[in-house]
């Protein structure tokens, strides 16, 4: 019964906040909404005992691409009357875009191969782990796709990183290692000198002219 | 009487309303000491850097100046909350609140004594990482709502330097992981009086996991902004960073959650690396050879000495050399030990078996 709630609850706000992403007029608000998605969308895990996944997605999407999201969007100077000229113009495509991906999605909700045989979920045995369950099965039986997975994503940030990246002429960059490294003696000159006989302080009250 | 005691457990523990309040009963438990535990925290801050800089520190209220945290609360409370007029209002006064709720709600996994602990998760430690990630979000908005260019180059500080040392405290979290082979921080715990060294100090997972702990530590120091990181505010720099336009109680609400995340860290490097309740001295000495609540309390207030000493002692990073300490020197340095210790861990000098 409570579980049922939830579901909904956590439903509720998932679709509210989906919708709230794409019509929110302020770029960040629409990032926040997405956040909130995800957040929800991992609460549903939770209640399907995915707790792995579940955490997973809030660790990486919200807690890391979404941080860098945020970033990147709060700093476009997004002109937003110049965003919505084109609005009506790019309608009929997008509506086109729409009916395909939902009849796409309907057609995978009703052909056999997703059709679930046991409505609800299989009850665990006590002391069922699920993230140790999940690390056997992707380091046995789907070990070699799960390489080639994390291959393709280091490539996927080789390539970034190498498309990015691009040298200044005109910046005065230091590079730490080297400032780091210095020692005294590159920067402070000790000179010998020997000590040079000063008036002190009171004979110089003394020579001053009174007024 | 005794009846009515069992009536009350029975309620407690098996109807939905009663699990309900007994939830809220415990964390209340575990809130009311923390938040005190952060009011002293501010005391003990400003006393020791009071006597490292050879000055007395706050001594004027109270005892020995005992009541200067409830003190400077009653004065937060008492002071006007401005919004800047250009902010983005909602946004603005939900941002503390963001940044405190992480700090919270990650105290649901951590473990006290065995058994004692508000959630027992399977997946605690990663649990942990996810909540305190969220806790930049709060900066991070803070600084856009504000609208002012000092909040919003210390929230751009904050998203970039926490994310780059999350990875770092990440990896180095990894390790502890492998040694364990659990993500239960309760059994992380156990696991470290167990092995060869024989439950002893020596079998801890600092001493094998030495730069890991050193690394999480630092990682830790620049995940909470603090100095010698604290480039996030940077006084002299960018006055205040995201905390600038803020005043009165939302302001308190950012350092009431930046201590809260310093207790945090120092109780999650305890529990990893220093074998959270578990006592130092062998187990046939009678009170002192016991596992404790007490060892747990005392190995905290240590890792938090720690961050009062950092910050008494040394001068802020410089931003570029603060990223490299980051990315060029921590990640390699733990994704160097991660190989060493899955090597280690296969041949016969395991010490994790």
């Amino acid at each position: 019964m409570t579980t049922v709630v939830l579901f909904y609850l956590f439903a509720v706000v998932l679709l509210g906040a989906g919708l709230a992403t794409i019509t929110a007029k302020n770029p960040v608000h629409a990032a926040l909404f997405l956040m909130l998605a995800f957040f929800s969308g991992a609460c549903l895990w939770m209640l399907m005992k995915a707790e792995f996944l579940a955490v997973a997605l809030v660790l990486i999407y919200v807690g890391a691409v979404m941080v860098l999201f945020l970033f990147v969007v709060m700093m476009l100077d997004v002109n937003f009357e110049e965003l919505r000229k084109g609005f009506w113009k790019h309608v009929p495509l997008a509506v086109t875009v729409a009916i395909i991906m939902a009849v796409e999605m309907g057609l995978i909700l009703h052909s056999r191969a997703a059709e679930v045989v046991v409505g609800g979920l299989p009850e665990q045995a006590a002391g069922y782990n699920n993230a140790k369950a999940l690390g056997y099965l992707i380091y046995t039986q789907y070990f070699l796709p799960f390489q080639l997975s994390a291959a393709l994503l280091l490539v996927g940030m080789i390539a970034a990183i190498a498309l990015t990246i691009r040298k200044r002429k005109n910046t005065k960059y230091i590079n730490p290692a080297v400032q780091i490294a210095t020692k005294r003696e590159d920067r402070v000159r000790i000179v010998k000198m020997a000590a040079e006989a000063r008036p002190t302080v009171g004979e110089v009250v003394e020579e001053q002219p009174k007024a | 009487m005794l009846d009515l005691f069992k009536q009350l457990m029975d309620f407690l523990h098996y109807n939905i309303l009663g699990m309900v309040i007994y939830a809220i009963i415990k964390i209340v438990v575990i809130m009311v000491p923390l938040i005190l535990g952060v009011a002293y925290m501010t005391y003990a801050e400003r006393k020791v850097i009071g006597y490292m800089q050879i000055r007395i520190g706050p001594n004027r209220v109270g005892f020995f100046g005992l009541l200067q945290p409830f003190a400077d609360v009653l004065k937060l409370l008492l002071k006007e909350i401005i919004a800047p007029s250009a902010a983005s209002k909602a946004l603005f006064f939900i941002a503390p609140i963001l940044v405190l709720m992480p700090a919270l709600a990650a105290w649901a996994v951590m473990p006290f004594f065995p058994g004692v602990v508000l959630a027992d998760v399977n997946v605690g430690l990663l649990y942990v990482m996810a909540i305190t990630s969220l806790g930049v979000y709060g900066i991070i908005i803070a600084g856009w709502a504000s609208n002012s260019k000092y909040a919003f180059l210390g929230a751009m500080r904050a998203a970039a330097q926490v994310v780059s040392y999350e990875l770092a405290m990440g990896f180095a979290l990894i390790g502890v992981m492998m040694v364990s082979g659990s993500l239960n921080i309760s059994e992380i715990v156990m696991q470290q009086g167990r092995g060869i060294a024989g439950g002893s100090v020596l079998s801890w997972n600092w001493l094998p996991l030495l730069p890991l702990f050193v690394v999480y530590f630092i990682a830790g120091l620049a995940e909470t902004n603090r100095a010698p990181f604290d480039v996030t505010e940077g006084e002299s720099e960018i006055v205040a960073g995201h905390m600038i336009e803020y005043s009165g109680m939302s302001f308190a609400l950012f350092f009431l959650a930046e201590y809260m995340n310093m207790i945090l860290i120092s109780a999650m490097s305890s529990v990893m690396f220093l074998g959270g309740w578990l006592s130092p001295f062998p187990a046939s000495i009678p009170f002192l050879g016991a596992p404790s609540f007490i060892w747990w309390f005392l190995k905290v207030a240590f890792m938090l000495f720690f961050f009062l000493w950092a910050r008494a002692t040394f001068p802020r990073y410089r931003y570029d050399q603060l990223m490299r300490l980051g990315w060029k020197v921590f990640i390699p340095v733990t994704l160097v030990w991660i190989v060493l210790i899955g090597a280690w861990m296969q041949t016969s000098f395991s010490l994790w078996k």
